[in-house]
């Protein structure tokens, strides 16, 4: 296998498991908690995390590479990425409003909760910060936030499912709500650390 | 000093950029919308209930400007939303009658005066999940010796967006002047307690027993034997007794009360204190 192949592969599976934004990064874990009451918001919340990861390192990539690396501000990367990430959102919404209204129908109710999703932001970040050589070009970026959307996809459907069992057992009353939820979602993110051992290539 | 020069012309050179960006897509893609479907929009509550049998109230309003669904079916809006929304759409609306909700289960769980306990009967004591559905779906039927019984897991009230429901002794309770009729409860209960009655009405059937009577009576105090005396005392006609089950026709009761004074078994209406002069 072509070791570009192997490193595009070994994207995914770290985006997916081994480094999975929410359970071993800890990061988008307000859309976590609070999308995750069942099983159909989760999937579409998934759904529009995946797709706006996917166009947010795109673009973020171009603003990085073209804008501002040339001119030696990288230390704006956090400023211009978040400025970048809420118009593409802003745009996307518009143009999908426009001309596919049935995923926008789909989609519609998450895109602007994702405008200031720290996920996203991190997708971004972390690419930029990947360094030099093929790990930083513009396939790998964009396949690391597409995986990384498909990761947070599976995250928050687990959880959704686990939480949906969980409201519906006995628990304490004290514990009763977020609190068990919390303990919950702590429970999955040690299961998804076993995931770290996994070396493919 | 350049440096930070430089900083500040390229970010707010892109925050320019995406801002026309912004602007010119706003205009390209602009979606011309119906400035009564707004407006449709406003006159309903907001609050996604689905009794009208649509996707939220935007889904309604929607079906309301193409003609596909009726106005009124909103029963948390009530008279005065359909009056609203019949005068954007041009037509005339009838008068919607508000309905609420009623449980139609009396087996409030106490004690009588020598101290025996009163309500639904229990078969033994339930430790599996706290859910009415679950309940169901275990050998015997779940917990009560009724097979109509409110099982008092609350399905309903976790359903229920008004806080119009609770649980009282063990059995739920419609809250008369919070509920709105969305009937959204109803669907979450497994036996099909809940159906619609007008509101106001104080004259109800609030148990949903078909079986024969004696069964009735070895399971539940409080539940309806099909004796007949509310069907014999009411002088409208009113009353017929279906499946050792009384059921009262609204068109012809006159709310005179008389049933609720006779019936053994105190079921025949939600408000204890009810008389018929008041």
């Amino acid at each position: 296998m072509s070791s570009e192949l192997q490193t595009l592969l070994g994207i995914l599976l770290s985006a997916l498991l081994t480094e999975n934004f929410i359970l071993v990064k800890f990061y988008g874990i307000c859309p976590f908690m609070g999308v995750s009451k069942k099983i159909g918001t989760a999937i579409g919340m998934g759904a529009a995390v995946t797709f706006v990861m996917g166009v947010a390192c795109a673009a973020t990539w171009a603003v990085d590479n073209f804008l501002l690396i040339p001119l030696d501000l990288q230390y704006m990367q956090t400023l211009a990425f978040i400025l970048v990430i809420a118009s593409i959102v802003q745009v996307v919404e518009m143009f999908l409003k426009k001309s596919v209204p049935s995923l926008y129908q789909a989609l519609g109710i998450y895109l602007p909760l994702i405008t200031t999703n720290c996920a996203v932001l991190g997708a971004a970040l972390v690419n930029a910060q990947a360094g030099e050589g093929f790990r930083a070009g513009f396939l790998p970026s964009v396949l690391f936030g597409v995986a990384g959307g498909l990761g947070f996809t599976l995250a928050i459907v687990l959880f959704a499912s686990v939480r949906i069992k969980v409201d519906k057992s006995n628990c304490p009353e004290c514990f009763k709500g977020f609190p068990i939820a919390l303990i919950a979602a702590g429970l999955i993110a040690l299961a998804f650390m076993g995931f770290s051992g996994l070396k493919v290539f | 000093m350049t440096e930070i020069l430089i900083a500040v012309g390229v970010l707010g050179a892109l925050g320019l950029v995406f801002g026309l960006v912004l602007a010119i897509a706003s205009k390209v893609f602009y979606v011309e919308t119906d400035p009564r479907l707004d407006q449709l929009n406003e006159c309903l509550p907001g609050a996604n209930c689905g009794g009208c049998g649509y996707p939220g109230c935007g889904g309604y309003a929607d079906a309301v400007l193409k003609g596909e669904a009726a106005i009124g079916l909103c029963a948390s809006g009530g008279d005065e939303c359909a009056q609203r929304m019949a005068q954007i759409m041009g037509v005339k609306a009838e008068k919607v009658a508000r309905k609420v909700a009623l449980v139609r289960c009396s087996g409030y769980k106490g004690v009588d005066e020598n101290g025996k306990a009163t309500g639904a009967k229990q078969k033994g004591e339930y430790e599996g999940i706290k859910d009415c559905l679950a309940a169901t779906k275990v050998a015997g039927r779940g917990p009560l010796i009724c097979k109509f019984g409110c099982l008092g897991f609350g399905n309903c009230v976790a359903q229920c967006k008004y806080d119009a429901l609770s649980i009282v002794d063990g059995i739920a309770k419609v809250d008369q002047e919070k509920c709105v009729g969305c009937m959204s409860c109803a669907a979450a209960c497994p036996r099909n307690l809940i159906v619609p009655v007008e509101y106001g009405k104080h004259v109800v059937i609030a148990c949903a027993s078909t079986a024969k009577g004696s069964v009735t009576i070895r399971g539940c105090s409080a539940g309806c034997i099909g004796c007949g005396l509310c069907k014999k005392i009411c002088p409208n006609g009113a009353i017929t007794i279906d499946q050792n089950l009384a059921t009262i026709d609204y068109s012809k009761c006159s709310g005179c009360g008389l049933c609720a004074n006779v019936c053994p078994k105190h079921l025949i209406t939600v408000n204890k204190a009810y008389s018929p002069e008041a």
